[in-house]
């Protein structure tokens, strides 16, 4: 056993490269055969005729994949990416004064930042329903609404596409906020003070220097917020009720109650695509601003 | 002027992410079943939780679940970790950007493609398959985090080690694993944490018999509100406050030394 053990540090001592492999494949075996090998089944289920309890039967189809343009889904997935954009410029315009404000702080940083962080880490399904129990008929909103006499009737919050965007926008301001923080952090003050001594004011030292330097943040917080986003379904199942049925909605129906598995992993494979579209502009948007800029 | 306006839409953002938690921790203590009006203070609610019996028998499968998936995860990724925090070789670069297509592939699609393998398989969905799942999505995360941890390191202590007559693996023992802790002890949190709160995933992967707490939760939330679904969430926002605080106890630079 200790020969064993000589020989196989031997071994590792003598190949970085072969230390590096033998470290990487546990964590490589298991993401193969946990994430990559099912991803790959799904991709060939999206082409088996369906089986009606569920699973597939033997074959080849392409019905599941001609009926994605059908325009009763393209409507949905329209609804859902448009919904994520809309929620990401939300998120971006809450997001980037709380990272100026917890930035420009001294003393209340550490709480400020705190404040963040601790919705970060709490459980996503109970600040939904937090928001549920706020904007119901008979919630704290409507209730004091009531109170003061601006409406009679409570006002239907619950079970709106406005709930499902309050639910979304509050539910990632947080994966919003940290990347820009990061980046307004490494800024150096230096250039700021350059850009005012030069005559810059306030707004223009922001367009033509802060911004610019935190877009990195920008973007990154940004596909950290539209990605979830997109592939929600908790969000909209609960604020939006079956009103507001976006892709992820209609994915889990597929392996739920309409038990049409290969239609599921069609929309599953349509969803990725918007995702990896998503995830592709983003590198090439950093690339060209990694790129030394001239002239500007 | 303009301080003044992003200080305002800031302290809208603060109200927008705080003010429904704080209301339904009051609303947790509240004699009122809405919510909507202070009726005096109780605890009821809480009482009401003991009696749940499938709430406790769903906090144990959370509990089972998170340590097992956090252990399997934090193993994994430290020792991957190790093999991508050391190098930059091109090949160790690429392995790193396909880290993120995990981390970026939605929850829902994770969750449906683990069904269609353990059914394509043969397998009973119950606890195994959970925790699988589980440790499947958090390995990408405690590889990212260790990896971060080896790379802000003072690497020229292992080099002192060395030079001072350790051999590797006492060095390794000694030195790296010590300096290393505060990075598997996040990654280990960050696991855990993202197991305990999972749903998507779990919604997909858990059988009759191992519904974990999230899903308990979204059965209640999904029929009615209830004041007993506030008290328990007001008690996972004070354990998720209580382990947060300890984390960055354990994390201050104080204590995490060199960390960049």
């Amino acid at each position: 056993m200790t020969r064993f053990r000589t020989m196989l540090r031997d071994a590792l001592h003598r190949s970085p490269r072969f230390e590096a492999v033998v470290l990487l494949l546990p964590a490589g075996v298991w993401l193969a055969i946990f994430f990559a090998i099912p991803l790959g089944i799904v991709a060939t289920y999206a082409f088996r005729p369906r089986h009606i309890l569920g699973g597939v039967y033997p074959g080849w189809t392409t019905v599941h994949v001609v009926r994605l343009v059908e325009p009763l889904y393209l409507v949905v997935l329209q609804r859902s990416v448009l919904l994520s954009l809309v929620a990401t410029l939300l998120a971006l315009i809450v997001s980037y004064p709380i990272a100026l404000v917890i930035v420009r702080a001294t003393r209340w940083r550490a709480l400020l930042l705190f404040l963040v962080v601790l919705p970060f880490w709490t459980s996503f399904l109970v600040r939904t329903y937090a928001t549920i129990f706020l904007i119901r008929d008979t919630g704290l909103i409507n209730h004091l609404l009531q109170a003061v006499g601006v409406i009679r009737q409570p006002l239907r919050m619950l079970y709106t596409p406005g709930a499902v965007l309050f639910g979304l926008v509050t539910g990632f301001v947080p994966f919003m906020v940290l990347p820009i923080y990061a980046s307004l952090e490494k800024l150096d003050p230096a250039l700021l003070e350059a850009a005012e001594a030069l005559g810059a004011p306030e707004w223009r030292r922001f367009v033509r220097v802060t911004w610019p330097l935190t877009l990195p943040g920008v973007v990154a917080g940004s596909m950290l917020v539209f990605v979830p986003a997109l592939g929600s379904f908790l969000t909209s199942d609960l604020l939006g009720g079956a009103k507001v049925e976006l892709i992820g909605n209609l994915v889990q129906n597929q392996f739920t109650s309409a038990r049409n598995w290969p239609f599921g992993s069609a929309l599953s494979l349509l969803l990725l695509v918007v995702v990896m579209i998503g995830m592709l502009a983003r590198l090439r948007l950093d690339r060209t601003r990694t790129r030394p800029r001239r002239g500007t | 002027m303009t301080r003044r306006i992003v200080a305002v839409l800031a302290i809208l953002g603060y109200v927008s992410l705080h003010l429904p938690l704080l209301l339904l921790m009051l609303g947790s203590v509240n004699v009122s079943r809405s919510g909507a009006r202070w009726d005096g203070f109780t605890l009821e609610w809480y009482r009401r939780l003991l009696h749940r019996h499938d709430l406790l028998v769903a906090l144990r499968t959370s509990l089972i679940v998170g340590v097992v998936a956090t252990i399997v995860a934090t193993g994994l990724g430290t020792l991957a970790a190790l093999a991508l925090g050391r190098n930059r070789w091109r090949i160790t670069r690429a392995v790193e950007a396909l880290l993120l297509v995990p981390i970026v592939t939605p929850e829902v699609i994770a969750g449906i493609s683990l069904l269609i393998l353990f059914s394509a398989v043969g397998m009973h969905l119950g606890l195994l398959t959970v925790i699988i799942a589980h440790a499947t999505f958090c390995l990408p995360f405690t590889i990212l985090v260790v990896m971060a941890r080896l790379r802000g390191m003072d690497r020229s202590l292992e080099d002192a080690a060395l030079a001072l007559g350790a051999d590797e693996f006492t060095t390794f023992r000694r030195v790296t694993v010590p300096l290393l802790m505060p990075g598997i002890i996040a990654a280990a949190l960050l696991a855990f944490t993202l197991s305990f709160d999972d749903f998507i995933i779990t919604f997909f992967t858990a059988g009759p018999g191992t519904s974990t707490l999230p899903l308990v939760i979204y059965g209640m939330v999904r029929r009615t509100v209830e004041p007993t679904v506030n008290a328990l969430s007001a008690l996972l926002v004070i354990g998720t406050t209580v382990l947060l605080l300890v984390a960055q106890h354990w994390m201050t630079p104080e204590r995490v030394g060199t960390n960049a």
